[in-house]
């Protein structure tokens, strides 16, 4: 029994680190579909990290080794992330009391070597990116804490996959302004982390209005692939948190739900893709706005479950 | 039923959230209106079983003034004065968001706090209905337009309504009318003031109004 989980834990984090940069072909599609275009293939990401990766990268003369680190170091704390999410509700690779904490971190500490990278390079247009990202961080990163402790509170563990294991068995009906709540948060703060259109556009090529991409700017070759490849993880990980509530059941056997929890990875995909087709991206004053609004859902969640 | 007044009730906290950060005023009357037909539909939710026919209905004109009368008469004030925007409210819109959802958290302390009688089907009504009341006042106090602070007039009744709707099972028929009358008239007469606030000074900032005294020390 305990091999069987074993493997089926690596199993799944190999799956999540295959099929990850297949989401970005479908959110490609699903907005040139909306555009009336044509798209690029779903496999874009697949040959662009291919292509990326056979190419050395190109370093200028004022960077030191901060620059260098900076995309490994980010790559590597995105996998260890990726050994900790649940998968189809089930267990996690690696779970403990209190890895939440581990788990956001994580991620914290991806944002802060970019940021890092990026200040290294000594452009003007990538320290505006860093401070941007920075700026964006405070208001995300405390919702997406405060998100985390209603679910943890509501299922009364504080290991993400107990926590997402645990959901399942939780009433809908009496946790249902909760779950919604949370799912909503989660989706804004999804949004902003991988950098998405309300907030930034992935695909914008104009230095003063980017975010995230200015900053990576100067990365080109295998650190670039690599950038990419982690920009594809973190999409499906941030993706599970909130594809997680809804697509957790798993009564049937582990093969059906694993096939639905990717069948929900897709239509959750699907979504992000038709929110960037529908709405237009916010002004940059405006966009703590939008993150102060994903707080506020998340203190409203944690506050109905106090009562 | 009680997931059902708790939707009710989140809903019409989410709004009073949106109102708070939200900048345009039609919007404000949209979601005030939309908040006044929830309001009328609450004694229903709560007393299902038994409902007087007085309160019934109350209830239907409550409905037909706050959900269509009054937004018809603000959007009137807001034409004839030709605004659109809240341009500087005190604090800034995330600021406020902040502050409702503090708001939110006062009134969920202040709920359990209080030894009212509990006959109340949901515990969500009360921090709502205290929430309501907060964001207000707090419209009434941080915003510079009349037409927001009559909006904010309406939203701190509405919060009254819902309190007394949550606690009360014998509904003093006669003098709710009569405190829905005094509504009526409040609202109208305001529209009429906005009107002639605009028209004296171009707009209708009520900072203005302390320009209205009979000397004007010159510094």
């Amino acid at each position: 029994m305990e091999t069987i989980d074993m493997i089926r834990s690596i199993l799944q984090s190999t799956l999540i680190l295959a099929v990850s940069p297949f989401l970005f072909g479908i959110i490609n599609r699903t907005k040139a579909f909306f555009a009336g275009r044509k798209g690029s293939p779903l496999l874009q990401l697949y040959y662009d990290i291919y292509k990326l990766s056979r190419k050395s990268a190109v370093y200028s003369r004022t960077i030191t080794r901060v620059f260098i680190a900076g995309p490994i170091v980010g790559l590597g704390a995105i996998l260890s992330a990726t050994m900790l999410v649940p998968f189809a509700g089930r267990a996690s690779f690696i779970s403990f009391e209190g890895d939440i904490i581990l788990f956001i971190y994580l991620f914290g500490l991806t944002r802060f070597v970019a940021v890092l990278a990026a200040l290294d390079t000594g452009s003007s247009f990538e320290g505006m990116g860093a401070s941007r990202e920075v700026q964006f961080a405070v208001f995300a990163e405390p919702a997406l804490f405060l998100s985390m402790a209603a679910l943890a509170r509501v299922t009364g563990v504080t290991s993400l996959s107990a926590i997402y294991s645990n959901l399942n068995a939780i009433s809908w009906t009496t946790w249902s302004p909760v779950f919604l709540l949370v799912a909503g948060a989660i989706f804004i703060i999804f949004l902003a982390e991988n950098s998405r259109i309300p907030v930034d556009d992935p695909n914008t090529h104009l230095e003063l209005t980017m975010i995230h991409e200015v900053m990576v700017l100067d990365h080109g070759g295998v650190d670039l692939a690599f950038i990419l490849y982690g920009s594809a993880v973190k999409f499906w990980i941030l993706g599970t948190l909130v594809a997680g509530i809804f697509f957790g059941a798993h009564s049937r056997g582990w093969m059906v739900d694993y096939s639905l929890f990717i069948i929900g990875m897709v239509l959750f995909a699907f979504i992000v893709g038709a929110v960037e087709s529908v709405l237009a991206r916010l002004r940059l004053l405006k966009v703590p706005h939008f993150l102060i609004v994903a707080l506020a859902l998340s203190v409203l969640a944690l506050a109905f479950t106090m009562r | 039923m009680n997931s059902l007044i708790d939707l009710l009730s989140i809903t019409i906290l989410l709004m009073n959230l949106m109102m708070l950060s939200s900048s345009r005023i039609s919007t404000c009357i949209r979601i005030v209106a939309f908040q006044g037909i929830l309001f009328g539909l609450m004694p229903f939710v709560i007393h299902s079983h038994a409902i007087a026919l007085g309160a019934m209905i109350y209830s239907i004109v409550s409905i037909g003034l706050k959900g269509f009368v009054f937004p018809w008469l603000l959007f009137r004030a807001q034409r004839e004065a030709n605004i659109r925007k809240e341009v500087e409210p005190i604090g800034g819109y995330p600021l406020s968001l902040l502050m409702g959802v503090a708001m939110f958290l006062v009134s969920f302390w202040l709920s359990s706090r209080l030894p009212y009688i509990r006959t109340v089907s949901s515990d969500l009504v009360m921090p709502v209905s205290f929430m309501t009341f907060f964001t207000g006042a707090f419209i009434i106090v941080g915003r510079m337009k009349a037409l927001t602070q009559v909006i904010g007039y309406l939203v701190l009744e509405n919060g009254v309504y819902l309190f007394g709707a949550a606690l009360l099972i014998e509904q003093p028929f006669l003098v709710e009318l009569a405190i829905l009358l005094d509504i009526f008239v409040a609202v109208f007469v305001m529209g009429i003031a906005i009107f002639h606030i605009s028209r004296e000074f171009d707009n209708i900032d009520t900072q203005n109004l302390s320009q209205l005294k009979d000397w004007v020390n010159t510094k």
